[in-house]
């Protein structure tokens, strides 16, 4: 009864950033399996109106980037059509900016577009799989897997004494005993167990809902305590920057590090900033220039911005926004930029109502009373929500289990809107499962076992 | 001295519920088979409940019969009462239950085995059991008669070493007070099986006049009676009611007071009972603050005034048991039969068989049944089935049978029992499944019966039957996504009537019938082109449209599961040499042996890093040879 199954012909559809996580000129992220066209169609728009569809393997196409909302990125799509291709799949790839901000986002669109991340050296195990690449090339898979392994356990380490296995293992029981519960209940018909009334049914699902939405907002929160953000100060000469270096430097709570890569005119160093480590780079400005020396400057100082999950954008108020300060100000239009308005004791010429315009997020600062500090604290803890964040509680801490309470959330909202509609509660019971599988998969457990168990456990049933 | 008895395709073990349809599969699939009983009057015995069927049971029925099984067939023929569990809970979870006349049933099922070609039933007990060096094997029964068979099926149910315990006095036993199989147990230890102890219950039967049911609620059967076979057409009608009563807090004092007389508790009993199927005194104990416990009074047969009283099983002494179930509302004279009892038996970790059933490490040999740490008679016959099945596909040099967890209830119990072990007597529920709104019992026919076909157990007539059926039922799909209702008057009044909102603009019917709170049966008057066709029909592409989404989604983890069980691992890996695999894979893996890489990543303490691990070797392997 053995059949020679294509590898690619029923699997998920993974995707992954397949450069480097760290700065460079262009970024790729790789989409593998079976729908790997129609989920980059549903977050890329080609420039000529053309789909991947539309064109040939080995072909690309121009275009732009988008998630649910708005634009992310220019980006160029590469089509491969299986089996040609580096996995044996159907494989889209698309080429952005580099820059881990900018990568993520587009990683997330694709992701909520409907692949799933790639688990560690997937890709490569596809490839092998599917006959694409030989045994001295898989082998370096299985370094990748004990690799992986070494990361768990840092990742265990920083978890904060196991706070986030907590923290699942309570919305899991949550679910579990509701999942005990309307089994139990299809079960042992005879066993007069209680129906499981809607009102308590929805009003656990809620809660669930409410606690998964927590987790993975506090996601993105936790990974900028964790990880630090990469921030860039821009302006143009003599507009404060040095000021605002100083002014975080002189923070008291700061820790001050030569970062590695330093570079003739970049300079960066960790600050940690209320409690997120920044990491700064001081770049020229942005400026047109013929001068091919200046140019390599400029052009690295762009790749930084491109790069940055920060920015603070350094105007002085005594000086009349000129051309450069209006291109840095296009250039960060796409990512998290506070406007650092550094004021002088000259007269005020900038144009206020334009800053205000461009920019979410205004910060007055003033080298003489250190004004400016507090503001920018609360700006940033604002910008990446670290202020409701409480570790104790438990944070994601890779994009994979992300992925799993993402898809746990998923299964509730499914759950949610069966019970609303009004659909018989094994379907209910299936989605809710569903939420227990994506969390126990952070565990390691498989739901039907788990649910039987509760069976078990919580009530009274049998001949 | 032993005497030559003579050479034989199968033997089967025991003549239960996993042992006739063992024996049933082997011979029709033209294997000479002898089925051995320890008593010719016990064949297809029910020492527990006189029904068939139930939660997930239900589904196993279904799927047996569709598979080209007797025990849906035979249970409809022997019905007394039919209901269908949990209706309104939803379609994954209706289950049919069919209350039978027991002794009717142990004589159609004996007969049946009387007239099948290839077949031969005795009444014996083995004895003893041995591969012989050609690897064919010796089976050895009471009066010396010795048998040369090429495949054996063990399906011995509570009767090897059976011990009965009832308060202080307990003696060796088998059920219904039939003698057990003393020295087979011995016979397997010796060529190296590993046994362990299981114990279960069975309430009291009762004398039905000595029950006062004024006042007690009667439990109708359904009409129409919906039967459990596909070959069964004619309608069936409910012969007998059930009833139902509960214990109360006097129940629960006897109880308390003589819990020091159970043998559970004082630690005479060893074995490993049940969680889902407690004994009584169990119940009280484990679940103090419950104030009342259900039980159900059931017919056991027509020509018969015993009662079975379904949820008062017990080991306390006799006079216990009279004293507790006297409390209970219209038992105040009750007058016992036969009394509860425990009973304590050898079975197996049925770790050490694959998925055809067969034990690794003794090719020809299988194991069926409670043998294999399961309990019920449908789950019994489930695996009897795909012994027989895989015994005579074996003999015949043919590919064998496996039925994964993603295409029916039988291959999701083989798969439990062989890849996570059991550590108390196995039973079937829908929560085991994951699959559970594909593998409803509606379309049971629909997922075994091509596969019974291409065996060769389903009948021309049944095989036309069932592609008449899929047609119709792929035709009325496609016409339910056709048809489209204009928005009239008409058809507005039926929906606001249902609670359900109304339509502005044209709307098909599958949109119709997806909704919650509509259905085929609330849309008759307005779909007036509707073909005539069977219920069960209807049912089916009810089901399919209303839960597509679901269906739909489990179909594709059905996909992604496959995946990986098309990748055999190879019986005789050394996985202890396996660089990579972390120890306690190790060690499960070599213990369980796993047939392919889905099986594996089911395995408690495997990984999803080892099952990467496991790939990667699997196909280095695959290039080297």
């Amino acid at each position: 009864m053995e059949t020679k199954e294509n590898y690619s012909s029923s699997a998920k559809t993974i995707a992954a950033v397949s450069t480097p996580q760290a700065p460079g000129g262009i970024g790729i992220v790789r989409i593998s399996g079976p729908n790997a066209r129609e989920i980059a169609n549903m977050v890329f728009i080609s420039k000529s109106g053309k789909t991947l569809n539309d064109i040939k393997g080995y072909t690309a196409l121009y275009g732009r980037v988008h998630d649910e909302n708005e634009d992310i990125d220019e980006a160029i799509a590469l089509n491969y059509i299986a089996p040609y291709s580096f996995t044996g799949e159907d494989v889209v790839e698309l080429s952005c900016h580099g820059g881990i901000y900018i990568m993520r986002r587009v990683l997330k669109a694709v992701l909520s577009a409907g692949a799933v991340p790639a688990g560690p050296g997937e890709f490569t195990r596809r490839a092998f799989i599917n006959g694409k690449i030989g045994l001295t090339e898989a082998e370096s898979v299985m370094e990748l897997i004990s690799a992986q392994g070494k990361q768990a356990v840092r990742t265990a380490l920083a978890g904060h004494d196991g706070a986030l296995e907590k923290k699942i293992k309570k919305i899991r029981d949550m679910l579990l005993s509701t999942a005990g519960h309307l089994s139990a209940w299809a079960d042992y018909p005879d066993e007069d167990i209680p129906e499981v009334d809607t009102e308590t049914l929805e009003k656990t699902i809620l809660e669930a809902k409410k606690e998964i939405e927590r987790l993975l907002s506090q996601f993105e929160a936790g990974q900028a305590i964790r990880e630090g953000v990469r921030t860039v100060i821009a302006g143009r000469p003599n507009v404060g920057k040095s000021t605002l270096m100083n002014l975080l430097s002189g923070c008291e709570r700061s820790i001050v590090t030569e970062y590695a890569g330093t570079t003739r005119d970049i300079v960066e160093n960790t600050v940690i900033l209320g409690d997120i480590p920044l990491h700064l780079s001081d770049t020229a400005g942005i400026h047109l220039t013929d001068d091919p020396i200046e140019k390599i400057g400029v052009d690295r100082a762009r790749s930084k911005l491109l790069e940055a999950q920060l920015i603070f954008a350094v105007f002085d108020s005594s000086q009349e926004l000129n051309d450069a300060d209006r291109e840095l100000i296009s250039a960060v239009q796409n990512v998290p930029a506070v406007a650092i308005i550094n004021k002088s004791d000259l007269s005020t010429k900038i144009d206020l109502e334009y800053i205000k315009d461009k920019f979410k997020h205004i910060v007055y600062t003033s080298a003489i009373s250190g004004e400016g500090l507090d503001k920018l604290e609360k700006t940033v803890a604002e910008l990446f929500k670290t202020e409701q964040l409480d570790p104790s509680e438990g944070i994601l801490f890779t994009e994979r289990q992300r992925e799993a309470a993402r898809q746990a959330g998923e299964c509730i909202n499914e759950a949610h809107s069966a019970v609303k509609s009004g659909m018989t509660l094994d379907a209910v019971t299936v989605s809710i499962e569903g939420a227990i599988s994506a969390l126990l998969e952070l565990t390691g457990e498989r739901a039907t076992d788990a649910v039987v168990d509760s069976v078990f456990s919580h009530f009274c049933v049998g001949k | 001295m032993n005497y030559d008895a003579g050479k034989i395709d199968v033997a089967v073990i025991g003549a239960g519920h996993a042992g006739i349809e063992a024996a049933l599969a082997t011979a029709r699939l033209g294997c000479k088979t002898c089925i051995f009983t320890i008593n010719m009057d016990a064949v297809g015995n029910c020492p527990c409940n006189p029904s068939i069927g139930g939660t997930a049971k239900g589904h196993l029925v279904r799927e047996i019969d569709a598979l080209g099984g007797e025990m849906g067939r035979t249970a409809d023929e022997a019905m007394l009462q039919s209901r269908m569990l949990n209706r309104g809970k939803g379609p994954a979870v209706h289950s049919l239950r069919a209350q039978i006349d027991r002794r009717k049933y142990s004589d159609i099922m004996k007969h049946k085995l009387e007239l099948q070609p290839n077949l031969f039933l005795k009444q014996a007990e083995i004895v003893d059991l041995s591969q012989n060096d050609d690897d064919t094997w010796r089976v050895v029964t009471r009066m010396n008669a010795e048998y040369t068979a090429k495949a054996v099926i063990i399906a011995t149910g509570t009767f090897l070493r059976g011990k009965i315990y009832v308060g202080d006095v307990s003696y060796e036993g088998g059920p219904d007070g039939l003698f057990p199989a003393a020295f087979l147990s011995d016979a397997l230890k010796k060529i190296g099986l590993r046994l362990r102890r299981f114990k279960t219950g069975t309430p009291a039967r009762v004398l039905k006049s000595s029950i006062d049911f004024s006042n007690l609620e009667a439990q109708e059967g359904d009409n129409p009676v919906i039967p459990f076979s596909y070959d069964t057409v004619e309608h069936k009608k409910n012969l007998d009611v059930c009833y139902i009563s509960y214990t109360n807090e006097d129940t629960k004092q006897v109880i308390l007071d003589n819990i020091d007389k159970s043998p559970l508790y004082s630690g005479k009993i060893e074995g490993i009972g049940p969680r889902y199927c407690p004994s009584f005194e169990d119940k009280v104990m484990r679940f103090r603050d419950k104030k009342r416990h259900q039980l159900f009074i059931e017919p056991c047969g027509l020509n018969t005034e015993e009662m079975y009283i379904q949820g008062m099983s017990s080991s306390l002494p006799e006079e216990i048991q009279i004293a507790f179930y006297r409390t209970i509302k219209g038992f105040k004279n009750v007058e016992f039969m036969r009394c509860a009892y425990a009973i304590e038996y050898d079975c197996i970790d049925p770790l050490q068989l694959e998925a055809t059933l067969e034990f690794q490490d003794f090719p020809g040999l299988y194991g069926a049944g409670q043998f294999n740490g399961s309990s019920g008679y449908e789950e019994a016959a489930a695996q009897g089935i795909v012994s027989g099945i895989n015994a005579a596909l074996k003999i015949q040099g043919k590919e064998p049978l496996i039925l994964d967890r993603a295409g029916s209830y039988i291959g999701t119990l083989i798969d439990d029992l062989i890849t996570k072990g059991v550590s108390d007597p196995y039973r079937m529920m829908t929560s085991r499944s994951e699959y559970r709104l594909v593998l409803r019992q509606d379309n049971a026919d629909e997922r075994m019966t091509p596969i019974g076909r291409k065996i060769g157990l389903i009948s021309d007539e049944r095989w036309e039957r069932f592609q008449t059926k899929e047609k119709q039922k792929a035709e009325e799909l496609k016409r339910a996504r056709k048809t489209i209702f204009s928005p009239t008057d008409k058809l507005n009044d039926i929906l606001v009537s249902h609670e359900t909102s109304k339509v502005e603009s044209g709307v098909r019917l599958s949109e119709l019938i997806k909704r919650p709170q509509l259905n085929y049966e609330i849309l008759k008057d307005i779909d007036v082109n509707r073909p005539d066709l069977p219920d069960d029909v209807f049912e089916s592409v009810e089901i399919e449209l209303k839960y597509e989404g679901y269906i739909k989604r489990q179909k594709a983890d059905i996909a992604e599961m496959r995946r990986l069980e098309v990748k055999q691992l190879p019986k005789d890996a050394n996985y202890q040499q396996i660089i990579g695999l972390r120890k306690e894979a190790q060690e499960k893996l070599e213990k369980v042996k796993p047939a392919n890489i889905g099986q594996a990543s089911r395995i408690s303490g495997v990984s999803p890093a080892d099952i990467s691990v496991l790939l990667i070797w699997l196909s280095k392997k695959s290039r080297e040879v």
